[in-house]
């Protein structure tokens, strides 16, 4: 007997979401700046919300953007309790069995953090000493590519001390997530004199595929519109204008 | 459960091979290990000596020097010199810029300087212990002989002290064994950094440290048995007698 119950309650759900289809409900994490935290007004502020509010213009919706703890952010969307996820959710094949993604909307790059004027390429590598988190996927990005063109890489538990040793001089780089080398080191006294050196690094094998915006499994419909969204607000420079809100470099990656 | 095909597979990264290079391909592990070790007793025993006979001078100012020495680095643990050595001193702009900074800037020298500052100073208090312990018959017997004040020591009381001295080392030399793991907190791969690694690799704790508890509690054995050794020969005239 539930089976049939269940269908029509299913049935109605969706029935009340069609009818209420012009506003969607985005999920931010509650506090994750700058990507997402709650502002002085109460409402949802930061790079999450405001590409939530960019693409809802977009789409020619109403927006409503919601906090929500981000361990149980899945489970909620499921649970009907909003439709929509823009919590900085980096895609992975785990979280493909649960959602649908969209086309990337960022990818933070990896950076090195190096003495303002430094010129990396290939040659600049051999004899440097460049530190990464261990087993971070910087350093094996970093164990593939440039110990042979002589780097050394030096292991460190946390990025601060790896500045400190940047810092010092005992480090000829380091090598950063660059939201991690910017708020912590660059932007910080410490900094002064430092630089991001070189490409910004997001080769999918070794950095993922990016953050993405996830919708429930049946949703086909609203996952195209939001991908069309996206591309619309790319070309139109809204995205550009919100990055430039929060970052000083790229943050979309290629 | 415990992977014992993981501890296998990862053994020979204790002994500076893995993922894909030949063992001993590098320092990493325990060969870092007995360096650190090695050299740190060396340097420490080597020091340990001249500031142990300055201990026991009757002259308050040198012997006075070398308590505050040895209580501030007894006194403290060797992390946290460690750690004032390695970050602290790098933060002053005049220790970068002096000829210091070619050996400071070196993880390596850092652990080394950290770990042979400590172990003279336990080295110490214990030589200068066993130099007071002499016996005041033998003293007696070196100056009816006409022998001068250094020539005692260098003959009698050192050499006497020395041997009194070895089973409280092999405790220290077992102590310093256990004390170089912290050499991983400053970027070295010694054994406990090699587990670190391997732990931060697979997400399995317990392997790894395992594996590292194993390695360290091997080479504890032998070092206790080699001083048995050594004490038998050495300290056989104050054993008690067996027939």
């Amino acid at each position: 007997m539930k089976q049939p119950l269940l269908t029509l309650g299913a049935l109605l759900c969706a029935l009340t979401a069609a009818s209420h289809a012009e506003t969607l409900r985005f999920a931010t994490d509650a506090s994750y700046p700058p990507f997402s935290q709650q502002g002085p007004d109460g409402k949802m502020a930061g790079f999450d919300p405001d590409i939530a509010r960019a693409l809802c213009t977009a789409m020619k919706v109403t927006c409503e953007v919601v906090p929500q703890d981000f361990d149980g952010i899945i489970p909620a969307l499921n649970a009907k309790k909003f439709d929509v996820i823009i919590a900085s959710m980096n895609i992975t094949d785990e979280r493909k069995k649960a959602v649908n993604f969209s086309d990337k909307y960022y990818n933070m790059p990896s950076r090195l953090v190096a003495k303002n004027g430094a010129a990396v390429n290939d040659a600049w590598f051999k004899g440097k000493k460049i530190g990464v988190l261990r087993s971070s996927i910087q350093e094996k990005y970093a164990r593939d590519h440039w110990v042979k063109l002589g780097a050394k890489l030096v292991p460190y538990g946390k990025a601060p001390e790896s500045f400190l040793d940047l810092k010092a001089g005992r480090l000829d780089a380091s090598f950063v997530d660059a939201a991690v080398g910017d708020t912590d080191f660059l932007k910080t006294p410490n900094g002064k004199g430092f630089a991001f050196a070189g490409p910004a690094y997001n080769e999918a094998k070794y950095f993922g595929e990016g953050a993405g915006i996830a919708v429930r499994k049946a949703d086909a419909a609203l996952l195209e519109r939001l991908n069309k969204a996206l591309k619309q607000i790319r070309a139109d420079g809204s995205y550009d204008k919100i990055q430039k809100k929060y970052f000083s470099f790229d943050i979309y990656g290629n | 459960m415990i992977d014992a095909n993981l501890m296998i597979e990862n053994f020979p990264s204790f002994l500076g091979g893995g993922s894909g290079q030949a063992v001993l391909s590098t320092s990493d592990g325990l060969i870092l290990t007995l360096e650190l070790l090695f050299y740190s007793l060396l340097g420490g025993l080597a020091l340990s000596i001249p500031l142990g006979l300055m201990r026991v001078s009757r002259n308050r100012l040198v012997s006075g020097a070398v308590w505050l020495y040895t209580y501030v680095f007894r006194g403290t643990p060797m992390l946290v010199q460690l750690f004032i050595i390695y970050y602290g001193l790098s933060q002053f702009e005049a220790v970068r810029e002096s000829w210091a900074w070619t050996y400071l800037q070196e993880a390596y020298f850092c652990a080394l300087l950290a770990f042979t500052l400590n172990t003279a100073a336990y080295t110490t208090e214990i030589i200068a212990g066993q130099i007071r312990n002499t016996h005041w018959g033998e003293i007696e017997a070196a100056k009816a002989m006409g022998m001068s004040k250094w020539l005692m020591m260098r003959r009698i009381v050192i050499p006497a002290a020395l041997r009194r001295a070895l089973p409280a080392y092999s405790n220290e030399v077992v102590m310093m064994l256990q004390g170089t793991s912290i050499a991983g907190l400053v970027t070295l791969a010694d054994v406990t950094g090699v587990a670190r690694r391997i732990y931060s690799d697979t997400y399995m704790p317990f392997e790894p440290f395992l594996m590292a508890g194993l390695i360290y509690l091997a080479f504890t054995f032998l070092f206790v048995w080699l001083f048995k050794l050594a004490e038998k020969r050495w300290l056989a005239y104050l054993a008690p007698r067996k027939h």
